[in-house]
């Protein structure tokens, strides 16, 4: 199953390769990985999207938990979440016809065409995993160039609880 | 630095911790030093007086600091990186303090890591300095260079590349509150040269200790009084206890809980110790080369309690098979031990002390007439243990030729009293040393149980020694292991540690050859050692005492020789060839597939 992770972590050399590095030892992968500043200066928000159950994914959070320098681990799927991704997509645009079919496409998936050429086209999309893929799969029969996407960033709806933490059930 | 934290043990919870004083009174507030001088202190302020270690170019500016200090902080100069850090854990895990190593960068470094490797799998609190190239050469394959922080990172619990001056103070105090709070383990500092001889005015922060909120988990009331109840109904209850026991200090607390239940115990290979072995309550080990009683018991249970333990394959064999009958409470101080391999009923993330102390109380609470009402519910269950007992005690068989491998701890155990702190390898020997060296105390018994490191004993010995001087320290090793880190030997020697070391020499890899012998047709592959060095000569080269008995009419004497010898003492302990451990479980196998015996 795919999981979102959520993890606060210092903003320090060497940190993230200990969350990277237990998701490894540990047998994990790794789908995307994103991560940015927060409010907090010092502190840097990682998400990570990876596969598994119920029992792994508590796992995992318990592994990074643990590391001295993660102070909150989470799955941001287990609650209402708003979850996006960018994707820059270099798609060819030999004819006429082929250009504003894209820019149709452009227009319904509310992205952007950022660079243009006689014959190709550099798009900025952006939304949840199956809005991208699927504009994706849309633009394929044009050919593609080159896709270059940022990996998945998630937060928690406002009406939802706190999400999920490992610290949570002490019987189960 | 990011100010951090760390579980602590929840009976600290109501007190603050209180940061070490960042300046000691002979360490004047505003005195400019260099990071050398910044880094010794700290280590001192951190109440290490024995550190481990090997000089080399990157850690020159730390060892002549050292030798300013020498009178506050005594250096003992091994012949192996690997033997410092070894040293170090013996003495940690003799006395529950952090242990100190110090290496130079690059294969000072590498030599460490095995060492390292070892604590980390048995939770021993360690602080290990590396050296590392100047800052403005990392990364450019610089003479003895290795990217220790890298090659670290799975094996520590928390590191350091300190980058700069002014963080050196805070970095090692919070180095030693990691390495000693929570589930202990190593942390290693990788100090480049040019921190060490830059002088510094003035430190950027001090290490404040603040309490984790989401890493403490106050002992839910409602889920003690649950384990209260459920122990007290429990027909065919269990403990099952392990390094936890040790690490938190919780033996006096286990006994007063099962004693009040009258409930049996049975440690884990960490565990050993921990619970006396000779008690009445006491089943003996778990596992693979555990008792029957103990491994039948586990099978038929109606209630495991598992405290300060991992659910270990070496302790559970086949998963599915393990504990089948029973409802299972795991109390650890680790949450993510909870529910790793087994999935537990009533789960409590607790350091064991404080765990027992609270379900004792509980019980004491208890009416006498409840208490007495599950004793007796108990009765069968402990009918039927003790017909286990009876049925395959551990036993040693005797020859007029050659000299039995079990009789030797025996024997060792009944010169010793058995109060010697026994220290081994991993193999054979090891196993022995468990199921015939009885255990009174904690930290009587120190062995490299997860990473399972040959060579471990010896310097570990050293380090137990140093840290117990008034005590017997024993290293059991095998022939191979003892090749390992022998050169250690010398160390022993230039600064009088009295340990011994009794090589249990059976000219095999004797567990390996057990296992080619029961599982690969007895095809002895890279497993013979007949070919070794005259271990009494060897002893004597390095001015050691050496002593060898091959016969058992020499067993008795020998040993007693070695025992009186007021230095080390080497004994060549030549026993049968072929001798296996049992009982054995083969790996990954249902507890009950337990081969007792050789098929012969």
């Amino acid at each position: 199953m795919r999981n979102t992770l959520s993890i606060l972590v210092a903003n320090e050399p060497g940190e993230l390769s200990r969350i990277v590095g237990l998701f490894s030892a540990r047998g994990y992968n790794i789908e995307t990985i994103s991560v940015g500043k927060t409010l907090e200066e010092g502190w840097s928000r990682c998400t990570i999207v990876t596969e598994g159950d119920d029992a792994v994914i508590d796992q995992i959070l318990k592994q990074c938990i643990r590391l001295a320098r993660v102070r909150e681990a989470k799955s941001v799927t287990s609650l209402p979440h708003i979850e996006r991704e960018m994707a820059l997509i270099d798609v060819s645009a030999r004819t006429p016809d082929n250009r504003s079919e894209i820019k149709n496409l452009v227009d319904i998936f509310r992205a952007k065409i950022v660079d243009i050429t006689h014959d190709r086209l550099i798009i900025e999309a952006s939304g949840n995993k199956e809005k991208v893929d699927r504009f994706i799969g849309l633009l394929e029969p044009f050919g593609m160039n080159e896709i270059v996407r940022t990996g998945y960033v998630a937060i928690n709806t406002l009406g939802s609880a706190a999400a999920r933490t490992m610290a949570g059930d002490s019987t189960s | 630095m990011t100010a951090f934290y760390d579980f602590r043990d929840m009976r600290d919870a109501s007190t603050e911790i209180l940061a070490p004083e960042t300046v000691l009174p002979s360490e004047p507030e505003n005195k400019q030093m260099r990071g050398a001088e910044i880094l010794v202190r700290g280590l001192i302020r951190n109440g290490v007086d024995t550190i481990f270690g090997l000089p080399g170019g990157a850690v020159l500016h730390i060892y002549d600091e050292l030798w300013r200090f020498r009178d506050e902080i005594t250096h003992y100069l091994v012949r192996h990186e690997q033997g410092a850090v070894h040293a170090a854990e013996g003495y940690a895990r003799a006395t529950g303090k952090v242990g100190a190593a110090i290496v130079t960068s690059g294969p000072g470094a590498t030599n460490a890591v095995t060492g390292i490797a070892t604590a980390y799998m048995d939770s021993i609190p360690l602080v290990v300095i590396t050296g590392q190239v100047p800052l403005p050469v990392i990364g450019t394959d610089a003479f003895q260079e290795v990217d220790t922080f890298g090659l670290t990172l799975p094996i520590v619990k928390h590191s350091y590349l300190v980058r700069d001056v002014r963080d050196l103070a805070a970095i090692i105090d919070e180095a030693f509150h990691i390495a000693a709070t929570g589930k202990p383990g190593p942390v290693v500092i990788d100090v480049p040269k040019d921190i060490t001889g830059i002088i510094c005015d003035k430190p950027r922060k001090r290490f404040e200790p603040v309490l984790r909120e989401d890493l403490f988990f106050p002992a839910d009331e409602a889920i003690l009084d649950m384990i209260a109840d459920r122990l007290i109904e429990a027909e065919r209850p269990i403990f099952y206890v392990g390094g936890g026991i040790v690490t938190s200090g919780a033996a006096d607390e286990l006994m007063k809980v099962v004693e009040l239940l009258q409930a049996p115990v049975t440690p884990t290979l960490m565990g050993l110790g921990g619970f006396p072995t000779a008690h009445k309550l006491s089943l003996g080990m778990l596992g693979m080369h555990g008792t029957y009683a103990a491994n039948m018991g586990v099978s038929e249970a109606d209630l495991l309690v598992a405290v300060g333990v991992r659910f270990d394959d070496r302790v559970t064999g086949k998963l599915a098979t393990f504990a089948p009958q029973a409802e299972i409470i795991h109390i650890d101080i680790d949450p993510s031990n909870i529910g790793k391999v087994k999935q537990p009923h009533i789960s409590l993330v607790s350091d064991a002390r404080s765990a027992l102390e609270r379900i004792a109380a509980r019980l004491e609470a208890r009416d006498a007439a409840e208490l007495n009402a599950g004793k007796a519910k108990r009765e069968p269950w402990w009918k039927k243990l003790k017909e286990w007992l009876d049925a395959v005690p551990f036993g040693c068989t005797y020859s007029a030729t050659d000299i039995n491998p079990q009789q030797v701890i025996e024997e060792l155990h009944r010169l010793t009293n058995g109060n010697a702190i026994i220290v081994t390898d991993v193999g054979q020997h090891q196993m022995w040393a468990a199921q015939f060296y009885p255990f009174k105390r904690s930290r009587q018994w120190l062995t490299s149980g997860g990473l399972g490191t040959m060579g471990f004993g010896l310097p570990a010995a050293m380090g137990a020694q140093l840290a117990c001087p008034d005590q017997t320290v024993v290293a059991v090793v095998g022939d191979g292991g003892f090749q390992m880190t022998n050169q250690e030997i010398i160390t022993a020697i230039q600064y009088k540690i009295p340990m011994k070391v009794l090589i249990m020499n059976n000219g095999y890899l004797g567990m390996v050859r057990q296992w080619q012998e029961m599982f690969y047709d007895r095809a002895y592959s890279e497993v013979d050692l007949s070919v070794s060095p005259d271990f009494v000569k060897l002893a004597e080269a390095y001015g050691a005492l050496g002593l060898r008995a091959t016969t058992p009419g020499e067993l008795t004497e020998v040993l007693q020789k070695g025992l009186a010898h007021d230095g080390v003492t080497i004994w060549d302990i030549v026993v049968t060839k072929e001798e296996n451990v049992f009982p054995i479980i083969p790996a990954g196998q249902d507890t009950r597939n337990m081969i007792l015996k050789s098929a012969e």
